[in-house]
C-alpha cells in the first residue's frame, strides 16, 4: 500500500511546528497537535478503519464528531486498553496506538465478511428467529455469536488510572459551546449570574471552527469565538469546560458532565484522567447543535463515504481532503458549502449530485459559476470500491423521486460527502422529560413545550444559519440569568456582518430510490453501527414490528454506542412511509441517558478499593491484627474471626477457643455492638413500644433482653438494654442494625410520638466493649478492681456496675451470650487497648484465650441464642423462634402486637425454630441445607425449611444445628433430612439448646 | 436526583435524604378491635397515584429529622414541603 497524503498546505488550525507519531494496525503514521485520530488518519490516506458489526464491511469514518458510527478503534494497550473509541473524539497524542475492531485476521482480510456474502440468511429478527430452538443449545449459539459479533476488547487489568468526582452548583449551566451556546453564555454571565459552560470539543466554536467566509462583530467568526472566549475566561464566576460532554439531564436541573481532563494527553498524564461532574444548575440553556442526516441509499457504507459538514470541518478546521476527487450527494445547500470549500482548497470535485430538479439558489449558483458539474434531480444508485470508495452510478430521478429512469453514468471518485438535512440534538431535552415535536420545515423533531428551568437555542431549535443561533443564545442566556435572579446589563446581540450565502428549501427522500428493488443489489444502510437496512426496516414492517419500539428492538436499530444519532430519524421516516402514516403519528423511541458513552471509571471516581465504603475498626483491631488474625466484615466493621495459633487452622483455632472459654476465661472484643443513649421523662414509655416485653418496672441498675418487631410482628432486631436511671437507659442493638434501630426510634418519635420526652443518641464508636466469659472471669476481673464488688449478691446478673478496672473508668455489666459466667466491661473508646492488654496480662496465668466471632457464633448456638438474621429473615415472629416468653401479655400496646394476632401469625404450623441433631455425630449440615420430611429420589421434594445455624460443637461432643421448620415444634423426635447433591444428611429434631440446659454456669 | 428543601436545612441534593413512605397514615388505636383486613389496610396497602402523592422523608445524612413532601410522581415536581403534624396542603392539581 502506497501512502499518501491528503493534508491540505494552509488549511486548518493545526500546529504543525511538531508531528506526532502514532500507531495504527501496527502501522507507524505522524499527524498534528490539532489532529484528532480521524482527521489524522484520512489525511495519511487510512480510509478503512474498522468492520461492521453484523456483515464485517469494510468501514472508514463517517463523522466529525461525536455522533461517529463507523470509527470505533480499540484504543491503547495493556490495562489502559479501551474498546469502542470513537475516533473522531480521540486526539492525536504522541505515541498514541490504536487498532481496529471486529476484524480477524486483520481489518484487510476479515474472514468475517463471509457474514456479507450470507447477508440474505442474517436477516433483521435473525438472532430471534435461528438461535431459539432448542433451548439447550442457547449457551452454544451464545458464544459462537460473541466470538463473532465482539466489538473490541475490554481490558483484564484493572484499572490503573485515577478518576475525579465533582460536585458544583451555579445559576446557569450552557451546554454547548457553538454560536448559540457561547452567546449565551455571555448573556448570562454579563448579567452577573455563574455560568458554567461545557462542549465536549477541546475548542469551544462549534460550527464556528469550521466555517470559512464568515464574520461576526466584523471580525472572523474564530476570532469572535476567541474574543468572547476570552471575555468568559476573565469573568471569575464563569467556569469554562472543554473536552467536557453533558451526557445526563436529570431531575431539578441536575446535569451529570464527564470532562476528558487529561486524555488528550495520553497514558500517565499529571492529573486525573477524566471527571465526572454532578452540578446542579437553577436553570440550564441547552445549546446542542445539530447532527448531519445521512442519505440512504445503495451501498452507502463504503469507506469515504461522510457526512457532508464532516467534509468542511476535516477541510477547514483540521486540514484534510476526504479525499483527492471529491463527489457530493445531498438534497439541501449546506453540501455545497463543502464542495466550495474543499473546491478553493483544490482538491477536485467530481460533481454534485443534487436530489432537487430545481436547485438554484445562490450556493448552487457559486459552486456552477466555479466550475463545478451540478446534476439537479439525479441519484446516486451504486457504489464501487472495497477497502476505499472507487467510484459511482448517477441516474435521473423520476418526478416522484420514487424511482430512477435510468442511463446509468459512472462517475470516478474516492470520496462521497452526503447530506440528508440536519436532525436537532435534542436528546438532553428529551431526558428531561421534554416532550419534542415533528418540525415540517426540518423535516425533524424540535423541543416542544418549554420544560420549567430549560431553555433551548440554535440548531437545536432547527435554527441552523448562525445569525438565529446568536440571536436565539443571547436570549436564552439573558432569560435563564433573570430567572436565576441575575438582571445585570448583558449588552447587545452580537450580529453576523458577514454571512454565508442563504439556503434555499431542501428536498428530503428518505430512501433514495436506484434501479433495483429495495434489497436486491446493494444495501441502503439506515443504522450503519448495527448493519440496519431500510430493507430490514421495510421486513420489520412486514412482520408485523411496526411501533417505533418494536422496530428498534426487532432490528437492533438505534441501539449501540452510538444509540442511533445518525439514524434514527431516517427510521422513523421509513417506517412511517410504509405505514402511510405522518411521522409524528409514528412517534420516536425514547432517548436516555447517557447522550455518549461514559468510562465506568469516572463514574467510580475514587470509590474504590479502601474507598469504597467505610471501614469501621474498633480500638482493639490493632492488637488484633498483630495477633495474626483474620477479619470478618459485619456490616462496615471488621471483625476478628478467630485467632490461629502457628499451625492451626480456622476448625482447629475455633474448637480450641470454644473449649477455653468453658474451661477458663476467653475474652473477646465486642465493641461493635450498637450502643445507643436513651434519655427523658418518656424514655421507659418509648421502650414499652419498641420491644416485646414490659420495661416500666426495671430497676436502676438492672438490664433486660429485648425483642424488637416491626408492626409486622416480625423480629427485626435484639440486644440488651440497661437502666441507667430513672430517665436513662443504654440500648444495645446488633452489629449490623445499629443505625437502622436508631433510624426506626427516631422515625417513631418523630413521626407518631412527637410530644414524647425522649432523645436517641448513638454511643457506638464512643465505648470499647470487652467482655470476659467462663468460670474464671470473676477471679480474673478480681486481680483488676477494688471497687466493684463481684459476688453474686453484690452484683447479680443481669446488672450493671460502675467503677474502676485496671484504673479505668469502666461501666460493667453482667450479661452472657456463650451461658458463662461473664463479665462485660465498658470503657471510653480511647482505653480499650489499654484494658485489654491489662486483662491480657493478668490472664495469663489463667490461660485467658481471645476468641472471634465464630467461637462467639457457636458457643451462643450451644445455647441456643438466636442471632437476627441468621436465624431470623424478617418472616419470624417472636412465638415462631420459641420465645413467647418475651411478649408480654400485660402490656396494652406495643409494636407489632395487633399483628400476632392476624390469622397467618396465629397458625400453630409456622416455620418454627428448632434443633437439628444428625444421625451421625459428627456430620456437620451445610448452613441453608433445605430440610424436607418425605425424601425422593430427586427433586422437586416438599420443602420445610432451612438450617439456619450449624457446627460441630467440641464442648456438645458433637455436631449441632438450628433450622426453621415448618410445624417444627410438633415434629420434636421426628427424622428429617436435608439432601445435597451427593448425600443426605439425616437428622432428629430437637429443642433448639444443646449446652448447659439448665444454666447453671451463668453464674461461675 | 431530586433537590428537596428541608424545612429545617433549607435545599439539599436527594442523597441526603431517605425515602420513607405514604405519609398521614394514622396508628390505629383500639387495634383488637379492627379485623385483619382493616390491620391489613393500615399495614401494607398504599396509595400509588400517577399524580401528587403526599410522603414523608427524612433528611438522613443531614438533620435527621423527618417532614412530609408533596410530590408530583410524572413529573418529580415538588409541590411542597411541610413539617410532620401539619396537614397536608390543599394543592389543585
Amino acid at each position: 500500500m502506497t501512502r499518501r497524503n491528503l493534508r491540505l498546505a494552509d488549511r486548518g488550525r493545526l500546529d504543525r511546528s511538531q508531528p506526532i507519531r502514532f500507531i495504527f494496525n501496527g502501522r507507524t503514521y505522524y499527524g498534528y497537535k490539532g489532529d484528532t485520530l480521524a482527521s489524522a488518519l484520512i489525511a495519511n490516506g487510512v480510509a478503512l478503519v474498522g468492520r461492521s458489526f453484523k456483515y464485517h464491511r469494510p468501514r472508514g469514518i463517517m463523522t466529525a464528531g461525536s455522533e461517529e458510527p463507523n470509527g470505533l478503534v480499540q484504543l491503547g494497550q495493556g490495562a489502559r486498553t479501551e474498546p469502542n473509541i470513537r475516533a473522531t473524539q480521540i486526539e492525536l497524542y504522541d505515541g498514541l496506538v490504536a487498532a481496529s475492531q471486529n476484524c480477524w485476521p486483520s481489518v484487510g482480510f476479515d474472514l468475517g465478511a463471509t457474514n456479507n456474502l450470507l447477508s440474505r440468511f442474517f436477516p433483521a429478527g435473525f438472532y430471534y428467529k435461528t438461535f431459539m430452538w432448542p433451548a439447550s443449545f442457547w449457551m452454544k449459539y451464545e458464544y459462537f455469536i460473541r466470538r463473532a459479533a465482539g466489538l473490541g476488547k475490554a481490558p483484564g487489568e484493572p484499572d490503573p488510572d485515577r478518576y475525579d468526582k465533582t460536585y458544583a452548583h451555579c445559576d446557569v449551566l450552557v451546554a454547548g459551546g457553538g454560536p448559540a451556546g457561547i452567546a449565551a453564555a455571555l448573556a448570562a454571565a454579563r448579567a452577573g449570574a455563574r455560568v458554567v459552560l461545557a462542549d465536549e470539543q477541546a475548542e469551544f466554536g462549534g460550527q464556528l471552527l469550521h466555517s470559512r467566509s464568515e464574520e461576526i462583530a466584523g471580525r472572523p467568526a474564530v476570532d469572535w469565538v476567541a474574543a468572547a472566549v476570552a471575555e468568559l475566561s476573565t469573568m471569575p464566576e464563569v467556569t469554562l469546560l472543554r473536552r467536557t460532554t453533558a451526557f445526563a439531564y436529570q431531575d431539578h436541573n441536575f446535569v451529570e458532565l464527564v470532562e476528558r481532563v487529561t486524555d488528550h494527553l495520553g497514558p500517565g498524564a499529571d492529573g486525573p484522567r477524566q471527571r465526572y461532574w454532578r452540578l446542579r444548575a437553577r436553570q440550564v440553556v441547552l445549546a446542542a447543535g445539530a447532527i448531519e442526516r445521512p442519505l440512504v441509499f445503495a451501498d452507502n457504507d463504503r469507506p469515504g463515504i461522510m457526512l457532508a459538514s464532516a467534509g468542511r470541518a476535516y477541510a477547514n478546521r483540521y486540514g484534510v481532503a476526504v479525499g483527492d476527487k471529491v463527489l457530493v450527494f445531498t438534497g439541501n445547500d449546506s453540501a455545497y458549502r463543502a464542495a466550495l470549500d474543499l473546491a478553493e482548497a483544490g482538491t477536485a470535485i467530481a460533481a454534485i449530485v443534487d436530489l432537487r430538479p430545481d436547485a438554484g439558489g445562490p450556493l448552487v449558483a457559486e459552486a456552477r459559476g466555479k466550475g463545478i458539474e451540478v446534476l439537479a434531480a439525479h441519484a446516486v444508485t451504486a457504489t464501487r470500491g472495497s477497502a476505499r470508495l472507487e467510484g459511482v452510478t448517477v441516474m435521473p430521478l423520476n418526478a416522484a423521486g420514487d424511482g430512477v429512469t435510468g442511463g446509468g453514468r459512472q462517475i470516478a471518485c474516492d470520496a462521497l460527502l452526503m447530506s440528508g438535512g440536519w436532525n436537532p440534538a435534542i436528546h438532553l431535552f428529551s431526558h428531561n422529560r421534554g416532550k419534542l415535536r415533528f418540525d415540517e420545515r426540518v423535516q425533524s423533531f424540535v423541543p416542544g413545550e418549554p420544560v420549567r428551568g430549560c431553555h433551548t437555542a440554535g440548531a437545536m431549535n432547527g435554527a441552523f444559519e448562525t445569525a438565529d443561533c446568536l440571536a436565539q443564545g443571547f436570549a436564552a442566556g439573558r432569560k435563564a440569568a433573570s430567572e436565576a435572579g441575575a438582571s445585570g446589563e448583558a449588552g447587545s446581540v452580537p450580529t453576523v456582518t458577514r454571512a454565508e450565502p442563504a439556503e434555499s428549501p431542501d428536498r428530503v427522500l428518505w430512501i433514495v430510490p436506484s434501479d433495483k428493488p429495495l434489497g436486491e443489489g446493494g444495501k441502503h444502510f439506515v443504522d450503519h453501527q448495527n448493519d440496519v437496512t431500510a430493507a430490514d426496516v421495510a421486513l420489520a414492517h412486514r412482520e408485523g414490528y411496526r411501533s417505533v419500539e418494536h422496530l428498534k428492538r426487532y432490528t437492533t436499530m438505534g441501539m449501540g454506542t452510538d444509540q442511533g444519532k445518525t439514524s434514527n430519524v431516517n427510521a422513523l421516516a421509513i417506517m412511517a412511509a410504509l405505514r402511510d402514516r405522518q411521522i409524528p403519528e409514528v412517534g420516536h423511541t425514547t432517548f436516555r441517558p447517557p447522550f455518549a458513552p461514559v468510562t465506568i471509571g469516572a463514574f467510580s471516581g475514587h470509590d474504590k478499593g479502601d474507598l469504597f465504603d467505610p471501614i469501621r475498626k474498633t480500638p482493639m483491631h490493632g492488637w488484633h491484627e498483630k495477633t495474626g488474625a483474620p477479619f470478618e466484615d459485619v456490616g462496615q466493621w471488621k471483625r476478628a474471626w478467630y485467632y490461629p495459633k502457628p499451625g492451626e487452622d480456622m476448625h482447629a483455632a475455633v474448637a480450641r477457643e470454644v473449649k477455653a472459654v468453658r474451661a477458663g476465661v476467653g475474652i473477646v472484643d465486642a465493641s461493635t455492638l450498637g450502643k445507643i443513649d436513651i434519655k427523658g421523662s418518656d424514655a421507659a414509655r418509648l421502650l414499652n413500644m419498641v420491644y416485646t416485653n414490659a420495661w416500666s418496672k426495671l430497676e436502676i441498675g438492672r438490664c433486660r433482653y429485648g425483642l424488637m418487631c416491626g408492626e409486622d410482628g416480625m423480629v427485626f432486631d435484639d440486644g440488651v438494654t440497661t437502666r441507667l436511671g430513672e430517665q436513662h437507659f443504654l440500648m444495645s442493638t446488633t452489629t449490623g442494625n445499629a443505625a437502622r434501630v436508631l433510624g426506626w426510634l427516631e422515625e417513631w418519635l418523630q413521626c407518631e410520638w412527637p410530644d414524647w420526652q425522649v432523645h436517641c443518641t448513638s454511643v457506638t464508636e464512643q465505648f470499647a466493649t470487652v467482655g470476659l466469659n467462663g468460670p474464671m472471669a470473676r477471679k480474673l476481673l478480681a486481680e483488676l478492681t477494688d471497687d466493684i464488688p463481684l459476688d453474686d449478691a453484690a452484683f447479680p446478673f443481669m446488672s450493671i456496675r460502675e467503677g474502676h478496672v485496671a484504673g479505668i473508668a469502666a461501666r460493667v455489666m453482667r450479661i452472657s451470650f456463650t451461658g458463662e459466667l461473664t463479665f462485660e466491661i465498658n470503657v471510653a473508646a480511647s482505653y480499650g487497648l489499654a484494658l485489654w492488654e491489662a486483662l491480657m496480662a493478668a490472664g495469663e496465668k489463667y490461660g485467658i484465650t481471645p476468641y472471634g466471632t465464630e467461637a462467639m457464633h457457636v458457643l451462643r448456638a450451644e445455647k441456643g441464642f438466636i442471632i437476627v438474621g441468621q436465624e431470623t429473615d424478617g418472616t419470624q415472629t417472636p412465638q415462631d423462634l420459641d420465645m413467647a416468653w418475651i411478649v408480654s401479655k400485660q402490656k396494652p400496646d406495643h409494636l407489632g402486637k395487633r399483628s400476632f394476632l392476624r390469622t397467618d401469625t396465629a397458625r400453630p404450623d409456622r416455620k418454627h425454630l428448632v434443633g437439628l441433631l444428625t444421625e451421625n455425630p459428627s456430620e456437620v449440615i451445610p448452613e441453608g441445607g433445605q430440610v424436607v420430611a418425605e425424601l425422593k429420589n430427586q427433586p422437586p421434594m416438599t420443602m420445610l425449611g432451612h438450617v439456619t445455624s450449624s457446627y460441630y460443637s467440641p464442648n456438645v461432643g458433637r455436631s449441632i444445628a438450628m433450622a426453621v421448620v415448618k410445624n417444627g415444634r410438633n415434629r420434636m423426635g421426628d427424622t428429617v433430612y436435608v439432601p445435597l447433591v451427593d448425600r443426605v444428611i439425616r437428622a432428629k429434631v430437637t429443642e433448639p439448646r444443646f449446652f448447659d440446659l439448665e444454666g447453671a454456669r451463668l453464674n461461675g | 436526583m431530586l433537590l428537596i428543601s428541608c424545612p429545617h436545612c433549607g435545599p439539599r441534593a436527594e442523597i441526603e435524604f431517605a425515602y420513607g413512605h405514604e405519609a398521614h397514615i394514622a396508628r390505629p388505636t383500639d387495634q383488637e378491635k379492627l379485623t385483619d383486613a382493616e390491620w391489613a389496610d393500615y399495614l401494607f396497602m398504599r396509595k400509588n397515584p400517577k399524580g401528587v402523592h403526599y410522603e414523608r422523608w427524612v433528611h438522613a445524612r443531614g438533620c435527621r429529622r423527618w417532614f412530609n413532601v408533596a410530590r408530583h410522581t410524572v413529573t418529580h415536581e415538588i409541590l411542597a414541603v411541610y413539617r410532620m403534624g401539619d396537614p397536608p396542603p390543599a394543592l389543585d392539581r
